[in-house]
Parts: C-alpha cells; structure tokens; sequence
C-alpha cells in the first residue's frame, strides 16, 4: 500500500513533466498536421538553458533565495526555448509547407538529430549536474519500514505545472489568439478569409508549445538534477506517446496522457522490472496505436460538413 | 460614373494545368446587388475565392476601393472589409456558434461587437437560441445562417456570398432573400452574389453576369437578364420557378 501510494506520488510528478511536453506535440499536430519529431530535443535543450542560467544566476549574479532562482530560470528558459522553436518553425518547417506531406517531416527528424548534437559538441557528452536545489520533504505515510514522503520538489513541480496549465488553458478557450488557433486547426482557409494570419498564429503555437517544454525542462532540472544531451529521444517519445494516448489534438487528452504514462512508468518499475519501463511507453504507443488510435479524448470524426 | 467598388479586370486563375478562370472582366458598384449565375464548374466559386488569393489570380488585375489587392496575402484582404460566406459554408464545427460570431467580428476591431450582434442575431432569430450550441451540430440552414451571420459581424462594406440559398426550404431561402434586399436597401451593403437560383438572384440584383467555362458570356441588369431567351432555357429551365 505504502509502495503503492508513493509511486501515485511520483508518477503523478512525471506524468506532469510528460503532459507538459506532450501539449507541444499535440498542438502542432492540431494546427499543421505534422509530428514535430524535434519537440523532445526542444525539451533538451530548454533543460540546458535551464542548466546554463541557474549556473549564471547562482554563481554569477549569486542570488541565494531558491524561489527566485527558479523563477528566473523558468522565464529565461521558457523566453530562449520559445525562440529556438520560432525559429526552428521559421527555417525548417515553413518553407516546406505546400509540399509533400513527408517533407515537413524528414526536415524535423533532422533538426532532432541537429539540435542534439549540438548540445553535444557545445556542452559536451556527458551528463551535467547540479547540486539539488530544492532539499525537504513532508512525510505523509510511515509504515516502519516504509516512509511515503512528498518532497518540496514534487509540489513545485505540481503546483508549477497546475498553474502554467491554467494561464495556457486560459489563453486558448479564452481569448481571440486562443481562438484565431482553434479556427485555424479546424479550417485554414477559412480562418484567412476572416483577416487571421495563419502563418503568424502557427508561428505562436510554436513558440507556445515550447514555453510549456521548456517550463518541463526547468522542472526536469530541478526534480533530477542531472540533463544530457541525449535526454531529447526517451521522453520525446514518451510525451508523444502521452498525446496519442490521450487522443492528438486534444489538449486535456495530452495532460491526461502524460499522466497516465507516468503513472504507468512508476508503477511498473516498482512492481515489475524497472530495466523494462521504457519497453512499457512504447508498448503503450504501439497498442494504442492499434486498438485506440483516436486516443482517449481524440475527437470523433462525425461533423457535417 | 464613379469607379467600381470592386473591379475584376481579365482574371485568370487556375488549379495546376486545370484553367478555371479564363479572363474574367466583372464590376460591383458601391451600393449595388451583383449577381452571378452559371452551370455547375463554370468558376463561380473560384471567382470569389480569387477575390481573396485563393487561388491567386495569375493574370489580370483586381481593385478594390482603389487599391490593387491582385497580390495581397488573404488576411489582409479580410481585413479591408470584404467578406465572405463561401462554399460549403465552412463554419468553425467545434466552435460554438457565439465563438463563431466572434471570429467573424475579429476582423474589424472597430466595429462595436455588442451592436453588431444584436443586429446580427435581430435577422437570424434562430441562432439567438442556439448561441452556444457547437456549430457543427447545428442543422444546415442554420449552418447558412451563421455563415452569413459570421461574415456579417464584421461589418463589411462589400459581402460576398457564394450560393446563400443552397439546401435551404424554399422559405427560408426567401427569407434569405429578403434579408439581403433589406440590408442592401437599409444599409447600403453592397453585394456580390453567386446563385443556382437564378429567378430569385437575379430577381434581386441590380445588375447579373452569366459564367460560362471560366469566362463571362453575358451581363446585364438583372431584369433584363432575366427576359433573355438563353438565359430562360439554360437556367430557369423554361420559366419555372
Ligand atoms: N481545389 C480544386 N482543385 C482542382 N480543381 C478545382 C478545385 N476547385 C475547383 N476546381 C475546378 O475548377 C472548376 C471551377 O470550379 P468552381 O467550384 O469554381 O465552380 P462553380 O461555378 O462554383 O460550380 P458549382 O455551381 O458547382 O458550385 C471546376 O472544373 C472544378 O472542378
Ligand atoms: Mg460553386
């Protein structure tokens, strides 16, 4: 019971770090049609960002509060992480819009492949550490021989995730941008035809799906302490996972997905073999694959037209 | 006479090799009712959406209030205060019909979004009780309704409807009728029609033009239109009404 309440309590936390990522998959996918096999690597390198100004802010300007510190980590990775995006949309992926379906698609798979080696060659190959920012935890459960604790990290990483899902919730049902992007999922031309700018608003869905990535990425960071280079592949996939599990296109379905793979990657290492959780996400995409592809949320195809 | 409000000069557009548009010449006048007939593939539907680049017009000129818009990006034509009700209807399904309404007003900042719908919804009565219904459950005619409601809410000086009446009840659709004669009338909204009701559009209009196979064959004002012999046998098949 006690095991299994703590890995509610870690799953949950990487399911947060997952649903957060796989919202950017799953808006592009909305909005152009296209799995934007960089968005994992976009992640990494959000968490190198993150990585670089908190040891710039620490060491360099030596500010000691810890809550400050993340705070000014999580608006400069989310500001540069945007940027990369808007750019890597403007140069990769726009220029090939109106061509061949695969096209838009081959060129992200390169751009994976670019981003991660050049934090590679930039950073080096080796993992990168920092000393653990946040320390504490609240005991909730103790069973003698087993403590269930919630640790300060896993509330920042919740509360953190509840309250950019909100402000990105908000902005998207919410506010003419939110709903110069639904039109433009739903019909292009039409949403032209009344004065929105489609180039621009896929431009934004770029640069938001990558505030979210790297707002995971500085989490990430926080909740683990150690990134690599090669730290794009295995939770790009994993979130992706997440968005096709929780039905692509959806929003709510990617944040419930994400959890749902994080609980399940918890759960199976703890009960199971820990050396196979990765085989578990991608039996998981798989499966869904064949037997749910709409996803749990995907958005039934009956509409008249 | 003053310049057209909207003057389409030997427009050509086509679809890959497809020619759809052949050299196209077609005037709407401020404060006028234009309308277009013709069979179906004769490039009634391009024309309007070429207004808009879409496609993009590969010869021939077309000017808007002065201003050459043969190349400008569609935004910023939508934004010059054209709209337009097109094909299909195209309303956003997943969207309810308000947020509908509010895409439709996006395009004019200026316009008093409140008054606008009231007035809006004062000529769509059906759609005040379904505001916040998703589009796409909505049933067809009140589909039409909202896309002319939608391309309404901008407050366009010119409205280009493209087949308005289609798969409406024949009272309904006269509704429709009455709504654009009322709004040209009362509002001095100048608008350019494409119908495959015939009798009733160019019954309408002030002036009508015949597409045959990407070009214009005929124009004329409406009345006179309508009492030509060719006309009578292609599209009013025989006088039937
Ligand atoms: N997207 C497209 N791709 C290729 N060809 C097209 C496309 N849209 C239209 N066409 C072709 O262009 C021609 C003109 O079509 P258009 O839709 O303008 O006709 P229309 O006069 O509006 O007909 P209808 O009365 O049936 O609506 C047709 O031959 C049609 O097949
Ligand atoms: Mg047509």
């Amino acid at each position: 019971m006690e095991v299994f309440v703590q890995q509610l309590i870690n799953g949950l936390t990487l399911g947060s770090i997952y649903g957060l990522i796989a919202i950017g998959y799953t808006m592009v996918f909305g909005i152009i049609g296209m799995v934007n096999f960089a968005h994992g690597d976009v992640f990494m390198v959000s968490t190198f960002i993150a990585l670089v100004t908190l040891l710039i802010v620490t060491t360099w300007i030596g500010i000691s509060s810890v809550v400050i510190a993340l705070f000014i980590v999580l608006v400069v990775a989310m500001t540069l992480t945007s940027l990369v995006n808007w750019a890597i949309e403007r140069l990769a992926y726009r220029p090939l819009r109106g061509s061949f379906r695969l096209a838009p698609l081959i060129s992200a798979i390169g751009m994976s492949i670019f981003l991660s080696n050049f934090v590679q060659v930039a950073q080096g190959p080796r993992n990168k550490s920092v000393p653990p920012l946040v320390q504490g935890e609240f005991i909730l459960m103790d069973g003698g021989v087993y403590q269930v604790t919630l640790s300060y990290k896993q509330l920042i990483v919740w509360a953190v995730t509840a309250i950019l899902l909100a402000a990105f919730w908000y902005v998207v049902s919410r506010t003419a941008l939110g709903r110069s992007q639904r039109a433009c999922e739903q019909d292009q031309k039409m949403a032209a035809l009344l004065g929105v700018d489609v180039d621009r608003t896929i431009s934004i869905t770029f640069v938001m799906g990558a505030a979210l990535a790297a707002v995971a990425g500085t989490m990430y960071l926080m909740y683990y302490g150690v990134v690599n280079f090669n730290d794009g592949f295995v939770p790009g996939v994993k979130a992706f996972t997440a968005a096709v599990l929780g039905g692509i296109g959806s929003l709510p379905g990617a944040v419930i997905g994400g959890l749902l793979i994080g609980l399940i990657e918890t759960m199976w290492s703890a009960y199971f073999s820990i050396d196979y959780k990765d085989v578990a996400a991608f039996a998981i995409l798989a499966v869904t694959l064949i037997f749910l592809p709409q996803g749990i949320l995907g958005r039934p195809d009956v509409e008249k037209v | 006479m003053t310049e057209p409000l909207l003057s389409i000069r030997g427009v050509k557009a086509s679809y890959g090799h497809v020619a759809a548009l052949k050299g196209v010449d077609l005037d709407v006048s401020e404060g006028e009712i234009v309308t277009l007939i013709g069979a179906n593939g004769a490039g009634k539907s391009t024309l309007m959406m070429t207004v808009f680049g879409k496609p993009r017009a590969h010869a021939g000129q077309i000017i808007y209030s002065g201003e050459d818009i043969t190349r400008r990006p569609t935004h910023l034509i939508a934004r010059m205060r054209i709209a337009q009700a097109p094909e299909g209807r195209r309303i956003f399904a997943r969207m309810s019909v308000y947020e509908n309404l509010q895409m439709g007003a996006a395009v004019n900042p200026d316009a008093d979004f409140e008054q606008n719908l009231e007035h809006v919804l004062g000529l769509f009565p059906r759609l005040a009780q379904r505001l916040h219904q998703r589009g796409g459950t909505l049933s067809g005619g009140e589909q039409q309704m909202l896309a002319i409601a939608r391309a309404l809410m901008g407050k366009p000086r010119l409205l280009l409807l493209d087949e308005p009446s289609l798969g409406l009840a024949p009272l309904i659709a006269q509704q429709i009728f009455d709504i654009i004669h009322e709004l040209n009338a009362r509002d001095r909204l100048t608008v350019f029609l494409v119908e495959q009701n015939a009798y009733h559009a160019l019954k309408l209009a002030h002036r009508g033009y015949v597409m045959v196979n990407g070009l214009i064959t005929m124009a004329g004002s409406g009345r006179d239109l309508l009492e030509r012999p060719e006309v009578k046998a292609a599209y009013l098949e025989g006088g039937r009404h």
